[in-house]
């Protein structure tokens, strides 16, 4: 499962690994936004992103394979877009669309793999992030693991009644029993939210969610950010269609 | 010796209208363990839950000299701490230090004090090093343990644990078995192992169908109500 894997990932050693979590986000938010001003039809730049990010993946010891292939996760909704332009007529717009997406899929699937979720979760919230959405991604994060871990136990305990027939009327029970695993998954779900209300109330919860204080910024993540806001910076106005910004 | 807690006459429905609890008159001293046993669904957990004010039934609780209301919540449930049987619904932080530090935080207690005390307890069940793991990281040992840090760090006066030995393997058993044995508090604990309960507890009480059935030392409460699997069956009555 992606999030498995991201989670796999992201308890690396690296030294992107070590950067602070505030760092990678305004890093990225650097990189999107330096991205998204290039001039479409400016190739040149967005292989030197690409080049930028694959030395990122490798920096951090992820797998380049497995980079390029989650951050291609956007595609097919991008190209529905790109389509539409190249219908249009307009086919450098189309290519910078998917190249556009596609390379920012990557720069978050590498900030996503390089930080653990709880520290990422508190670099945002440090970032003015509202704590309240924060609070919802964290409770999903943490509870995604439980749920998905109670779906493969069924799955096998389906499997080992015999669900795995390929004959036409077993495929139809099957599907009967997709809908009503579903259904038990959703109220043991259920049921596990008033357990963890309980617990948290147990604990003196009384609707508002204090945190242990972030960790502190170092000079080296100072060095990290300012190196990589300036790298595709300098990527842009070199090869970014003569370093023109968008009409 | 005034008792810890002290119940009286405790009567509880669930909103559908089941009843669950049906006149529960329970004290628990100073330093004593009291096992609560009996069969699923028999009323354990759901009064277990009054005792910190989770549930809240017709009668009288009271902890501490303190009777259980709006007011004194906050300071009961400072007094008695809950381990619940599924550990998972217990560590919904996203670090192990940030979920045994949770309870400290609602106190009110800095972030580096909360932080140094909440090591500590981690140190203390033998989770030193954990604080930044994942909980989903755990086994179901470490999970338990952790659970337990992060009530102990609150420093209660009564530990109240609900099947403690769940998903335990023995040797994880034998380990939390020595801790409970070190802890000074007074405990209550829910259980269907006798093992456990004749290991740390002078008294059990023996719920059956919402009411006390019987009290009394340990090992005579388990012959009277055959509560030990290897004993041979003799129509056991249902919960």
């Amino acid at each position: 499962m992606h999030h498995v894997v991201l989670d796999r990932w992201s308890r690396g050693r690296s030294f992107l690994h070590h950067r602070d979590a505030r760092a990678k986000v305004l890093a990225l938010l650097a990189f999107l936004i330096i991205v998204a001003t290039t001039p479409p039809g400016s190739n040149a730049a967005a292989a030197g992103y690409g080049a930028f990010l694959l030395a990122a993946a490798l920096l951090a010891g992820l797998p380049a394979g497995g980079v390029l292939w989650r951050g291609a996760v956007v595609l097919p909704f991008s190209a529905a877009f790109a389509a539409m332009s190249l219908f249009a007529g307009d086919n450098i717009r189309a290519i910078a669309l998917l190249e556009k997406s596609y390379l920012s899929a990557l720069a978050v699937v590498i900030v996503v793999g390089t930080t653990p979720m709880p520290e990422l979760l508190r670099g945002l919230e440090s970032l003015g992030v509202p704590r309240f959405l924060l609070l919802v991604v964290q409770f999903l994060y943490r509870y995604l693991f439980v749920i998905s871990e109670q779906a493969q136990h069924m799955r096998v305990a389906a499997g080992a009644r015999g669900t795995a027939s390929t004959l036409a009327v077993f495929r139809r029970w099957r599907l009967r029993a997709a809908a009503g695993a579903i259904s038990v998954l959703f109220a043991r779900s259920y049921s596990r939210a008033e357990g963890i209300y309980r617990a948290m109330a147990a604990r003196g919860f009384r609707g508002h969610i204090s945190l242990l204080a972030a960790k502190r910024f170092r000079w080296q993540d100072v060095a990290f950010l300012v190196a990589s806001v300036v790298v595709p910076a300098a990527v842009r106005i070199a090869l970014g269609a003569g370093g023109g910004w968008p009409r | 010796m005034a008792p810890l807690i002290e119940v009286k006459d405790l009567r509880f429905r669930y909103p559908d209208g089941t009843p669950a609890l049906n006149g529960i008159d329970f004290r628990l001293y100073l330093g004593e363990t009291v096992a609560l046993l009996g069969a699923n669904g028999s009323g354990k957990t759901t009064f277990v839950l009054h005792l910190n004010g989770i549930l809240q039934g017709e009668g009288l609780v009271s902890v501490c000299g303190m009777q259980l209301s709006k007011e004194t919540l906050p300071d009961i449930r400072r007094k008695v701490g809950l381990v619940f049987q599924e550990a998972d619904e217990q560590l919904f932080m996203p670090t192990v230090l940030d979920d045994v530090t949770f309870g400290l935080l609602n106190l009110g207690i800095s972030p580096e004090e909360a932080a140094t005390q909440g090591r500590e307890a981690l140190a203390r069940v033998g989770m030193e090093g954990a604080g930044g793991k994942a909980p989903y990281h755990l086994s179901a040992g470490e999970k338990r343990r952790v659970a337990l840090a992060g009530v102990l760090v609150m420093r209660p006066e009564i530990l109240i644990l609900d099947e403690p030995t769940t998903y335990l393997d023995p040797p994880g058993q034998r380990n939390l078995l020595e801790l409970l044995r070190e802890l000074p508090q007074a405990k209550i604990v829910v259980t269907h192992s006798t093992t456990l309960a004749l290991a740390v507890s002078q008294r059990a009480v023996f719920f059956q169908k919402g009411k006390i059935a019987g009290e009394g030392v340990t090992e005579e409460i388990i012959q009277r109500f055959q509560w030990d699997a290897r004993q041979p069956c003799r129509g056991i009555h249902g919960g």
